[in-house]
């Protein structure tokens, strides 16, 4: 029972960091505890906060997807094409991106899977070929015009609260209800712990595979959608270097690269742990290049006490 | 006669460079306990992963309630009843143990797991064979032994009839192994059947009915348990007679210099250990499971932090703090887990033979290739290591030769003492033997061993001077002629009841509350 101590010391400790951070910067940037901007907070994060979740479940595997980005460009650029060039109505155009997001996903599932390709590969050939794909949809320029219905998804609230940030929310509780309480979140986790256990087991190693992608990949493509209706611009560089933010919130929020080990709880903290950091600094208005370096840093910092924490756990 | 149950019919598998499997026949009654033996190597691991359908043979027929089949998948081995403990353990680390015991084939409850019910259910599988677990705990917290003992549940909680056992009493001690022998007895009444592999002999004779013995890939008999008396069954595992079991023993000379002494030596379970290693000699190192063995080796090796105690080395006081100042102090231990401990799966025979040592090889900058090459081929040749060669990947080689080629880093080891915990297990008689040559080797090179061994044969046949340990203590000593089985269990019975550790008659329940 040492064990499951332990994590729950992880967790609190980061929930602690978390909390350490904002009083840190209720004192030192003024109006960082405004409501407004409390949720103005939430709402930023809450792209990359949807793009997490499929992240985690792949991680969870021992997977990783680096195609996320790329992803997220291909479902916003994709949909406005639809709207814009051939005057699709919205919501269609909006289901054909996201489905366009899942689609890509399968198709590293397919390689990963079938073709035994390591999933760092197979999602940086994914990243590169389909951010090609953006520019291929716009021809290179930002895509204008949509009609304002569209704008509700990202910029609407209910109540107080941003559309996006349910949205995020919403995604964070289904994906914890399949992660910890579906035999599927059950087999993730296992396949992660060991491979050739859950083989043995009579487990679809493949399947799961194929599936975890093609999560992975629905969700940042309604990431994107959300994005596009925030935006209202289809930008070919839309979600670039998303992969990036979205690997460190998940590996903030304590969830082993090594697969396994981690839980989406936790990855929300990460996440918003990045939205607390950057928007705390901007209202500081600390110079850009050490954004960076505090960024990085933090990183460091939280994986080094992931790593310590499990050496008191043997 | 009835037909059997389950039959194979000149069932073949072939790898790059060995034939695994050569038209095999095998045959199992109903509720027979069918025993299978046989040189690492054999082909008995490769056998059972057909019948799981782990694996896919390349020709024969299984044959199986009058059905054929050409093999299995591991979906179809399962519907069929079919369940198997492996060699190598294979549970999930990251998991409860009740989720390990259902993994694949979890409760639900309106689309959801249903928790509560695995772990009721874990728990009545787990008390039925007499052991209390706390099924919530993760498996990776567990050790060797209790993995087993989960990896028992989990094959016996399916609906199986048939129950495939690859070495299950390599990591258990005498207490879990009765449990284990119960289990398989009560098993046996309900009418399964079970095929059983192992290389302690001596377990065949309480629970086997029939023994199968395979070598290289062959079937060579198959034998009522009442006609396979021990040196007929070893002689067709290795295919020679094997006169002696030890080689004989090299007497110490009485001039021969103490070369380490640990005095006072305390940690978390030791009271107060010291002893004394003569160079040149063979020192046992007896006791139950959790007596204290492992740690004092550990704390000698500086794996341990100790909380007192001095070590002496040619009389020298020196400190160890980690096992690289050991290292230094030409002091080695080869660590009782080794799969975990010890083995580059994915590297060459050869580099994980040599990769501690490649200091002794080196030349001006480089290594020399040729005299790494002969090592590890005389390493290779007299472990009698069944590998294509010396390139191999580790990986593709049987549990028992992984064994070896850890051993074999071992002897290789420059080092003046090298310290021995379980060096034999999972190891065939006829390596045994050849193990016990090489120690014997060392040791008239003037080097000093001293050996960890659960096999109280073993330590009798081999050792120079012996001390018996119980509850952290050492309780004797014991030298020469007078090392026998009566004195040993003597000294080594623990009659006081402070019992401090997982496998010390009837503690299951500390085990699981760590
Ligand atoms: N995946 C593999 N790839 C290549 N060769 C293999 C593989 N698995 C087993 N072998 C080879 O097949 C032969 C039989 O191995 P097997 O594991 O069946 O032996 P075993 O009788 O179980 O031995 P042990 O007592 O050491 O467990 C060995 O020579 C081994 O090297
Ligand atoms: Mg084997």
């Amino acid at each position: 029972m040492k064990s499951k101590n332990s994590i729950d010391m992880k967790e609190f400790a980061l929930f602690f960091f978390f909390l350490l951070l904002c009083v840190f910067f209720s004192i030192f940037a003024s109006g960082f505890l405004r409501p407004t901007n409390l949720l103005n907070v939430a709402r930023q994060v809450s792209i990359i906060g949807i793009v997490s979740v499929g992240m985690t479940i792949v991680i969870l595997t021992g997977g990783i997807d680096l195609s996320v980005g790329a992803i997220v460009g291909v479902a916003a650029t994709g949909a406005a094409f639809l709207m814009i060039n051939l005057k699709l109505p919205i919501a269609l155009s909006a289901v054909i991106g996201i489905l366009l997001g899942g689609a890509i996903g399968l198709l590293n599932g397919i390689m990963v899977a079938k073709f035994n390709i390591p999933p760092l590969i197979t999602t940086l050939a994914t990243m590169t070929s389909f951010r090609g794909v953006s520019y291929i949809i716009t021809k290179g320029i930002p895509i204008y015009g949509f009609d304002d219905s569209f704008a509700i998804l990202g910029q609407g609230y209910v109540g107080p609260i941003p559309i996006p940030v349910i949205i995020m929310l919403a995604v964070f509780l289904l994906g914890s209800l399949m992660l910890g309480r579906t035999r599927f979140g059950r087999h993730v986790y296992g396949l992660g712990g060991n491979e050739e256990a859950a083989r043995l087991a009579g487990l679809d190693i493949g399947k799961i595979k194929l599936m975890v992608f093609a999560i992975s990949g629905l969700l940042a493509g309604f990431a994107g959608i959300v994005l596009l209706s925030r935006l209202m611009t289809g930008a070919p560089t839309l979600g670039t270097g998303f992969e990036m933010d979205v690997i460190t919130a998940v590996v903030l929020g304590g969830v082993s690269i090594a697969g396994g080990e981690g839980k989406l709880r936790g990855v929300i903290i990460g996440v918003l742990i990045m939205g607390v950091l950057s928007n705390g600094m901007i209202i500081m208005s600390l110079d850009e290049n050490y954004q960076w370096l505090v960024r990085g840093f933090v990183l460091a910092l939280a994986v080094g006490f992931d790593r310590n924490s499990k050496r008191t756990r043997n | 006669m009835p037909a059997p149950l389950l039959e194979l019919k000149s069932v073949s598998k072939s790898w790059p460079g060995v034939r695994a499997l050569d038209k095999i026949d095998f045959s199992l009654e109903r509720g027979e306990v069918h025993a299978l033996v046989g040189e690492n190597g054999a082909g008995k691991s490769t056998m059972i992963k057909i019948l799981t359908g782990a694996i896919h043979a390349d020709e024969g027929q299984i044959i199986l309630d009058g059905q054929s089949y050409a093999g299995f998948s591991i979906k179809q081995a399962q519907n069929l009843g079919i369940g198997a403990i492996y060699q190598e353990l294979n549970l999930i680390p990251n998991l409860s143990i009740a989720e390990n015991i259902f993994f694949g084939r979890e409760f639900r409850k309106h689309g959801l797991v249903d928790f509560a019910r695995m772990h009721a259910e874990a728990g009545t599988i787990l008390a039925r064979m007499g052991f209390k677990l706390d099924t919530r705990a993760r498996v990776g917290s567990l050790g060797t032994a209790w993995e087993q003992v989960v990896e028992i549940a989990m094959a016996v909680s399916k609906n199986i009839r048939i129950l495939i056992m690859d070495e299950p009493t390599a990591p258990l001690s005498t207490d879990e192994v009765t449990k284990l022998f119960e289990l398989i007895r009560r098993l046996k009444t309900e009418g399964v059947s079970i095929i059983y592999i192992s290389h302690r002999l001596e377990e065949l004779y309480e629970i086997c009915d029939r023994v199968t013995v395979f070598r290289d890939g062959t079937r060579i008999e198959t034998l009522p348990i009442g006609e396979a008396e021990k040196g007929r069954l070893i002689s067709l595992m290795v295919g020679r007679p094997l006169l002696n079991q030890y080689p004989p023993r090299i007497p110490v000379p009485s001039a021969s210099p103490t070369i380490l002494e640990a005095e006072g030596l305390r940690s978390g379970k030791l009271k107060d250990v010291s002893l004394k290693l003569r160079r040149g000699e063979i020192l046992g190192l007896a006791g139950l499971v959790g007596a204290g063995r492992t740690e004092v080796v550990r704390a000698i090796y500086g794996a341990d932090r100790r909380s007192g105690g001095r070590v002496r080395k040619n009389g020298k006081e020196i400190s160890i703090a980690s096992p690289l100042d050991a290292i230094r102090q030409g002091i080695v231990l080869l660590p009782e887990e080794r799969k975990s401990q010890g083995l580059f799966l994915n590297l060459s025979v050869s580099d994980n033979m040599v990769f501690p040592n490649l200091r002794k090889y080196r030349r001006l900058a480089m290594l020399n290739a040729k005299s790494i090459r002969q090592d590890v081929l005389g390493m290779i040749d007299s472990l009698r290591i069944k590998t294509s060669s010396e390139r191999n990947r580790v990986l593709f080689l049987s549990g028992g030769n992984q064994q070896k080629v850890i051993i074999a880093r071992w002897m290789l080891m420059e080092a003046d003492v090298i310290i021995f915990d379980e060096p034999t297990r999972g190891i065939d008689v006829g390596a045994k033997f050849e193990i016990y040559t090489l120690m014997n080797k060392l040791k008239s090179e003037g080097k000093s061993l001293i050996v960890i061994s659960s096999d109280m044969q073993e330590l009798i046949g081999i050792s120079d001077r012996l001390y018996v340990m119980c509850n952290g203590r050492m309780k004797g000593e014991l030298v020469g002629q007078d090392i026998d089985q009566e004195r040993i269990l003597r000294l080594a019975a623990d009659f006081s009841d402070e019992t401090d550790g997982p496998g010390v008659s009837g503690s299951m329940e500390g085990v699981a509350a760590r």
